[in-house]
């Protein structure tokens, strides 16, 4: 049975939570159970942003949880409160390129990859979010890589439109780095 | 339909489209805000009403006057914002206008925050203003039942010709889920209004909308009929859902975003070789008084849930009336109860009812 509990986190304007829009949009078109809930305090840029997402084939309880089966986090701030809630047996997905610290944790696989730079060499590091999630998908099997470049096409919105590719590119490269 | 992942807020607001809203009024506050977006865009395609007013006392006000003329109206709105709603839910429910509001609640006492919170309860149950009334309050636990309970609020509004309130928390706003949207149903056409709204008189003798009665025995008299209907609803509208109540030993009582956390809790709590059932409430008012009643008799002790220092815990005790322990757990100010912590309360009723 699939059912992961992930916490996506970063900076205001990482992208956390359509990352996060995205596993959920994902999960539903795999016909499973799925809950999307931001931090919706008063954020703003520059500040932590995140979300949880469960996604599941069981029908979901408990939409808001303490300790995630995954963790993906963008910056320092959420490396330091996530890592230490994954569940054993879970899965960390560290944004290297600006998480100087490194995960302590025996107890879970932790795949560190230098996702803003990655996002940078693309063309824009504000891709950093589908490259994790494109790990996340690949460490996990939740959902098929296929069906986010799917899903990224069907809601990416107008005005980001031209980023369609490199965007599905950064998806790749990120799973490619979790093989 | 097929499922999409929709909002909260946005789900309802537009169940309440399709189910032939008329009329929206309102005035923004988070955490329900995206209600007033949605419908800001998607009332005037339609070629129907929105309007965003300078407070919420006009807008329930606005709310009272178009009930007035027989169509579906509704606001939505937060608990400072209901508090001021207070008059005007007093004179819709003394009037007998069908009316719906939706109250999406968030962290108090005062401007408080606006994290999810339940502390509206008693607020909503028993005192949404001054005088004799209590309205329907439907306590939805995601966005498909928040969608599925709007349909509900017309119906028994229409019915009843009552107030109905939807008690939603700022979780159910936010979060997004997958659920499916009624159809459209065409809107109510203005002959098919009822006898008693306000929509001219040409030909016959004009109808009344008042809450005003100044001899007093009219008034008791108006009162009488009006609590005779709300025991009406007592008797044909409770509703509730139960979980792995069957053998159960111990009763978690909670509704709305915790009532979904505490199905979280009965599987743990099963997978650990623990009899629990959970009775979740989706009538606030009228309130599950009967079956609890019956619970209370089979079950070792019973644990209420709730993010508040303990409102529907009062309704709960008054129902189980000492037949069983009743024990609480809530937390306050926008913090959501977690799975574990309300496990670690189970633990201690199961130990102390051993």
């Amino acid at each position: 049975m699939k059912h992961e509990e992930t916490i996506i986190s970063g900076f205001g304007g990482q992208g956390a939570l359509f990352a996060g829009q995205l596993l959920a949009y994902s999960g539903m078109a795999e016909a499973m159970h799925v809950t999307w809930i931001p931090s919706y305090g008063p954020e703003m840029r520059g500040g932590t942003a995140n979300c949880t997402v469960i996604v599941s084939d069981e029908e979901i309880g408990a939409p808001i949880i303490r300790y995630p089966t995954c963790a993906v986090v963008l910056n320092l701030p959420s490396m330091q409160k996530y890592e230490p809630l994954v569940k054993p047996g879970g899965v960390l997905i560290v944004n290297e390129s600006l998480v100087d610290i490194q995960s302590a944790r025996d107890d879970i696989r932790v795949i560190t990859l230098p996702a803003s730079d990655i996002a940078t060499a693309l063309g824009n590091p504000r891709m950093a979010n589908l490259v994790a999630l494109g790990a996340l998908a690949q460490a996990t099997g939740l959902v098929a890589l296929e069906t986010v470049a799917a899903q990224l096409e069907a809601h990416l919105s107008e005005r980001q439109r031209k980023w369609l590719e490199p965007n599905k590119a950064a998806l790749q490269k990120g799973a490619e780095l979790a093989r | 339909m097929a499922k999409e992942l929709l909002k909260g807020n946005v789900a309802f607001a537009e169940a309440a489209l399709r189910n032939g809203l008329e009329a929206y009024f309102g005035y923004p506050i988070t955490p329900q805000s995206e209600a007033l977006e949605h419908l800001s865009g998607r009332m005037i395609e339609e070629g129907r009403v929105f309007l965003q007013a300078e407070s919420e006392v006009a807008a329930i006000n606005m709310v009272y006057g178009a009930a007035s003329s027989g169509v579906r109206t509704m606001t939505s709105t937060s608990g400072p914002g209901l508090a001021l709603m207070a008059e005007g839910l007093s004179y819709i429910a003394g009037s007998e206008v069908p009316a719906v509001v939706v109250n999406i609640m968030r962290g108090g006492p005062g401007l408080g925050n606006i994290q999810p919170s339940q502390a509206d309860y008693f607020f909503m149950t028993k005192t949404a203003g001054h005088g004799d009334f209590h309205p329907i309050v439907l306590a939805p636990s995601s966005v498909q039942e928040i969608i599925d309970m709007v349909g509900l609020a017309f119906d028994l509004a229409d019915k009843y010709r009552t107030l109905v309130l939807i008690a939603g928390d700022g979780s159910i706003g936010q979060m997004m889920e997958s659920a499916e949207l009624p159809p459209m149903q065409p809107l109510r056409p203005e002959p098919d209004r009822p006898d008693w709204a306000i929509v001219g008189a040409e030909g016959r003798a004009p109808n009344l909308i008042t809450s005003l009665y100044l001899g007093a025995q009219n008034l008791e008299a108006v009162n009488l009929r009006l609590q005779a209907k709300l025991q009406e609803i007592r008797e044909n509208e409770v509703r509730y859902q139960e979980y792995e109540v069957e053998d159960a030993e111990l009763l978690l009582v909670a509704y709305g975003t915790v009532g979904r956390i505490c199905t979280t809790v009965v599987r743990e709590a099963r997978k650990a070789g623990k009899k629990v059932g959970l009775l979740r409430p989706q009538t606030l008012w009228p309130f599950p008084d009967a079956r609890l009643a019956e619970l209370g008799a089979r079950v070792r002790g019973v644990l209420v849930a709730e993010m508040s220092a303990g409102q529907m815990l009062e309704d709960v005790e008054r129902a189980i009336a000492r037949q069983a322990p009743v024990r609480f757990h809530g937390r306050m100010g926008g913090v959501v109860p977690m799975v574990d912590e309300i496990l670690a309360d189970l633990d201690k009723l199961d130990e102390e009812t051993r």
